[in-house]
């Protein structure tokens, strides 16, 4: 999954930097991820993991790093499995 | 209690009606020849209004929000360029407030502002970028333990008469655009390279001048914490409330004039109910709601406060930028009929009914951070924002 979220993090991001010389764990937006472009991030993993991002996780803490992206996304992707 | 929490404007308000009416006794003469209202920035020095916000231990009073919007619609109705003078002033206050009291320098920075009742300005606005006050071309240049920055400042109000500035610049050389923190400046510490002249169609007393800013300084003048977070979790919110409050002030002294015309008129002619009159119930409807937007952002405010994930969503930012939006069109609506209302005696400048300048002075709202701006960032939140289903939320 973290691959996954790399790749749409590469492809939405609108990073400045290569998102493979990014650790799990950096700051996004220090690394130049700005409001507009964490939207559209959002919008593709929505679409890539089939979920819905609540208006709990929409924050600036969810898009902070890799790892708090694919926490929340696990979260919900669990959530959704759940449900089925 | 009501709807603000425990909101007591009285605490400011005796102290801003004596500023206010210093202010408008040098309201015209401001407008006329746009130049920096300071009467009524030594009334607010005297009166001690200039470190309300900052904590008591600091020397200050601890006065809210809710105090200080206060404050600026009762100016706002007197003299709006005061009163943007004073807004931005606290705007810049509440940053160091809700962000720099972990910082040494910066309890220094509120200490040095409370006791010499310190005016303080801002520099976000940058040439080649305008308005999108979360990018910045400028960057920190660090050298040990101190800093230079340099700053093509396309608008800074007050810039001339200001005792600091503040300033939004990249983290370093290499930062992203994005990647932005806010320094400190007293005055010693920079030099402004006047680049343009505030002439302009109204708020002409904020004397918002372009200058080159050059700044050089210790590190520790730097607010320890991304400007992102600054903007995102205080500095928004204050910013559109305070100028919202303001905006609701103009509009409020447009309305009062308008129905000081339409009682005239009524005195006239007795058992009539003078034609203005619906045109004023109309602005009054307009002007009620208004406030109900201020006072609303206020308790979203106050309540979303206590987290910073609330704070930093994006339903809040919707919130908080629909705000200034919606008052910066507004107001315009209002004046707008208020001058039906007066007519000539409305249009033409020095009649007691006059709203000239009222006009001009509001129609800066909208371009103050410009709307079409804030809709366009707006627009890309909705994408992805749930509405809340309830009356309640
Ligand atoms: C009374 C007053 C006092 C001020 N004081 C200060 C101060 O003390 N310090 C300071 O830093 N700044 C200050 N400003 C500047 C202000 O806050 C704005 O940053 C500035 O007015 C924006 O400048 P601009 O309209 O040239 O630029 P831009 O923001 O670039 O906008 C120009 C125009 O381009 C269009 N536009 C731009 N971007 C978009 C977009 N994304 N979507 C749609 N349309 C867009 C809009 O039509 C807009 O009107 C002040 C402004 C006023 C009116």
């Amino acid at each position: 999954m973290s691959a996954d979220i790399r790749t749409l993090l590469a492809s939405h991001g609108g990073l400045p930097v290569d998102v493979a010389t990014l650790a799990d764990d950096a700051d996004l937006y220090g690394a130049g991820l700005s409001s507009f472009a964490s939207v559209q991030l959002m919008l593709a993993l929505e679409d890539t993991f089939e979920i819905e991002f609540p208006d709990r996780m929409l924050n600036r803490r969810t898009f902070a790093s890799i790892r708090s992206i694919t926490d929340a996304v696990t979260e919900l992707v669990a959530e959704r499995e759940a449900a089925a | 209690m009501n709807a603000v929490g425990d909101f007591t404007p009285s605490r400011l308000r005796e102290r801003a009606r004596r500023v206010a009416a210093v202010a408008a006794r040098h309201a015209d003469a401001v407008d006329r020849d746009g130049r920096f209202p300071r009467e009524a920035v030594e009334a607010m020095k005297a009166e001690r209004l200039l470190g309300a916000m900052i904590p008591e231990d600091l020397g200050g009073e601890g006065a809210g929000l809710a105090a200080v919007a206060d404050t600026c619609t009762v100016l706002g109705q007197a003299c709006s360029a005061s009163a943007m003078v004073f807004a931005m002033h606290q705007i810049k206050v509440s940053s160091l407030v809700e962000h720099g009291l972990d910082s040494p320098w910066h309890r220094g920075a509120l200490e040095r502002i409370a006791a010499d009742q310190l005016l303080i300005a801002s520099a976000t606005t940058e040439g080649g970028i305008g308005g999108n006050m979360r990018n910045s071309i400028c960057a920190v240049e660090r050298t040990g333990d101190r800093f230079t920055l340099e700053k093509q400042a396309t608008v800074i109000s007050y810039g001339d008469d200001a005792d600091g500035i503040m300033v939004t610049a990249r983290a370093n050389g290499e930062a992203p655009t994005t990647d932005q923190v806010m320094a400190v400046f007293f005055k010693g510490d920079y030099t402004l390279e006047r680049t343009s002249t505030w002439d302009t169609l109204g708020m002409r007393g904020t004397c918002s001048n372009g200058y080159v800013f050059r700044g050089a300084a210790p590190v520790a003048q730097i607010i320890p914490k991304p400007f992102a977070e600054i903007a995102a979790q205080s500095m928004l919110a204050y910013a559109h409330i305070l100028w919202s409050a303001l905006w609701f002030g103009i509009a409020t002294d447009a309305v009062n004039r308008a129905r000081a015309f339409v009682r005239a008129e009524a005195r006239k002619t007795p058992q009539t109910t003078p034609p203005g009159a619906l045109r004023l119930a109309e602005a009054t409807a307009t002007l009620n709601s208004i406030r109900s937007t201020v006072l609303a952002a206020m308790e979203r405010f106050e309540a979303a406060k206590a987290d910073p994930d609330a704070l930093s969503s994006v339903s809040f930012a919707v919130d908080i930028n629909m705000v200034k939006v919606e008052t910066s069109e507004r107001i315009l609506d209002v004046i707008d009929r208020c001058l039906l209302v007066c007519g000539i005696l409305g249009y033409k400048n020095g009649t007691p009914y006059s709203l000239g300048r009222h006009l001009r002075d509001a129609h800066s709202a909208r371009l103050m951070v410009s709307n079409e701006r804030i809709l366009g960032n707006t627009a890309n939140l909705l994408l992805v924002q749930r509405q809340d289903v309830g009356l309640f939320g």
